[in-house]
């Protein structure tokens, strides 16, 4: 008996169409937001997190709507991130129904921000989302814009930073795994999850079901992170629960 | 038709709540209300809750909310949500001990620091997912199977005062309450909102329940 490990699909959200880049690049489309959480819902999804990646402030608008009617009709924690920048920005998405919003290159520009706005919403509802990308042998680096731009910020000193200004949960991406399909970078998610007190969501490289158990039990993420595998119906949600419990995780059946 | 108030106190947010009430039997006149009147006339009232005991605690007494809560707590079926049920209790640890509603005899405690698993590793605070509930008898869990999980984000647990108010615990890894009942009253630790069919039907339980035991 206990706490099950979290499966959370996410959806690449661009201009209110599901998308998936490899790399942020060469990008596919998986159809419109609300079917497929509607899909993962029923499917057995602890979680959904939507990442807004339209280009525009013009287009902003599109995924409060998404949010809006999937949370009239989806009963589970949703997240949304991207471009989120102001207080502003949160209090709009959780007025749409979102429950968490991921912080990203906001925390890296003025890191004040997190705790910001972990004082007047909460730490529950604070997810920083750290793009690491190896720079050394045992070191990671945060990177901004997409896995383009360095920063020198070393990735470990930096999450346990943003929980002492309050994250309540870190969403940590591989930017030399994400979009290629050979799992999560597990030395970098354990050094993580051992080094802050709070949840660690692991991100960027699942192309299987082995991977998604290798997160949890080697990289000892508390919830794993996936999107093309389960947008293109390779996998179902519940195929992939099923699969970490047979190799001994506990799960939501 | 009947009718359920959401307290509305200005801490956290009600959409969610609201929603899933309205999903959970469409018949029901469903209102996030401040005024103490629509409170006092509503059929039944969910008292929600997130954030820190002491910004709850002060923003209840600068309303005039607490004396309303407290008045509900005697008459009608009441539904406290996450923080909302430990300001049910006596007193919480939470902010330097901050003194609650008292409506539950107990007190609020944070999860020790470093607990460990079973398999030896240091457990997450907060507890944060979805684990599985323990029923004890009471009509909010008809037709919910029992060790159902339900969806958890806190630090902070209740510890009851007596055994007869405990309704549930949960393990995080020590057994802790996660749903108290006396009377009227029904409280639970995690999110009926957010803890998909299961919590659903507890919210329709609690619809079309009468406040007996």
């Amino acid at each position: 008996m206990g706490l099950a490990k979290r499966i959370i699909p996410c959806l690449d959200v661009d201009n209110g169409r599901v998308v998936k880049g490899v790399q942020f690049v060469d990008i596919r489309d998986a159809g419109d937001p609300v079917e497929v959480a509607r899909r993962y819902d029923k499917e057995g999804a602890d979680e959904i997190t939507f990442l807004d990646i339209t280009a525009t402030h013009d287009n902003r608008d599109t995924i409060v709507h998404v949010v809006e009617q999937v949370a009239s009709e989806v009963f589970i924690p949703l997240t949304v991130g991207g471009g989120i920048r102001t207080v502003d920005d949160i209090r709009t998405m959780l007025n749409a129904g979102a429950d968490k919003v991921g912080i990203n290159s906001a925390a890296v520009f003025n890191p004040d921000f997190v705790r910001e706005a972990a004082e007047k919403f909460g730490s529950q509802c604070i997810v920083v989302a750290i793009d690491a990308k190896q720079t050394g042998e045992n070191q990671w680096e945060i990177f901004t814009h997409g896995g383009r731009k360095p920063t020198g910020i070393d990735a470990i000193e930096w999450a346990k930073q943003m929980v002492d200004y309050g994250a309540g949960e870190i969403l940590l991406t591989s930017m030399d795994r994400d979009g290629t399909r050979e799992g999560f970078d597990l030395v970098l998610t354990r050094k993580i999850s051992e080094a802050v007190s709070v949840p660690v969501i692991a991100s960027g490289g699942v192309g299987n079901l082995d991977h998604l158990a290798e997160g949890v039990l080697q990289g000892k993420a508390d919830a794993v992170l996936a999107a093309s595998i389960f947008h293109f119906a390779e996998y179902s949600v519940e195929q992939a629960k099923k699969h970490m419990q047979s190799q001994g995780i506990e799960v939501r059946l | 038709m009947s009718s359920v108030a959401v307290i509305d106190y200005g801490m956290g947010n009600l959409h969610s709540i609201a929603k899933a009430l309205q999903h959970a039997d469409s018949s029901v006149n469903v209102q996030i209300v401040s005024d103490k009147n629509a409170i006092q006339k509503a059929d039944r009232v969910v008292f929600p809750g997130v954030g820190a005991i002491r910004d709850c605690m002060s923003a209840l007494q600068q309303t005039g909310l607490a004396e309303v809560i407290s008045e509900i707590a005697g008459q009608r079926p009441l539904l406290g949500i996450c923080l909302g049920m430990q300001a049910l209790l006596s007193e919480s640890e939470e902010n330097d001990h901050t003194q609650c509603l008292d409506l539950i005899p107990g007190k609020v405690v944070h999860f020790a620091d470093g607990l460990r698993g079973d398999d030896g590793e240091v457990l997450k605070i907060p507890h944060m997912g979805w684990n599985q509930v323990k029923q004890a008898s009471h009509p909010l869990w008809a037709n919910i199977p029992q060790f159902s999980r339900f969806y958890f984000v806190h630090s902070y647990y209740a510890v009851p005062a007596q055994q007869q108010y405990l309704s549930a615990s949960s393990f995080y890894p020590d057994e802790f309450a996660c749903a108290l009942a006396k009377d009227n009253i029904f409280a639970v630790q995690f999110h009926p909102e957010k803890s998909q069919t299961m919590g659903l039907q507890l919210l329709k339980n609690f619809l079309h329940w009468d406040g007996q035991v």
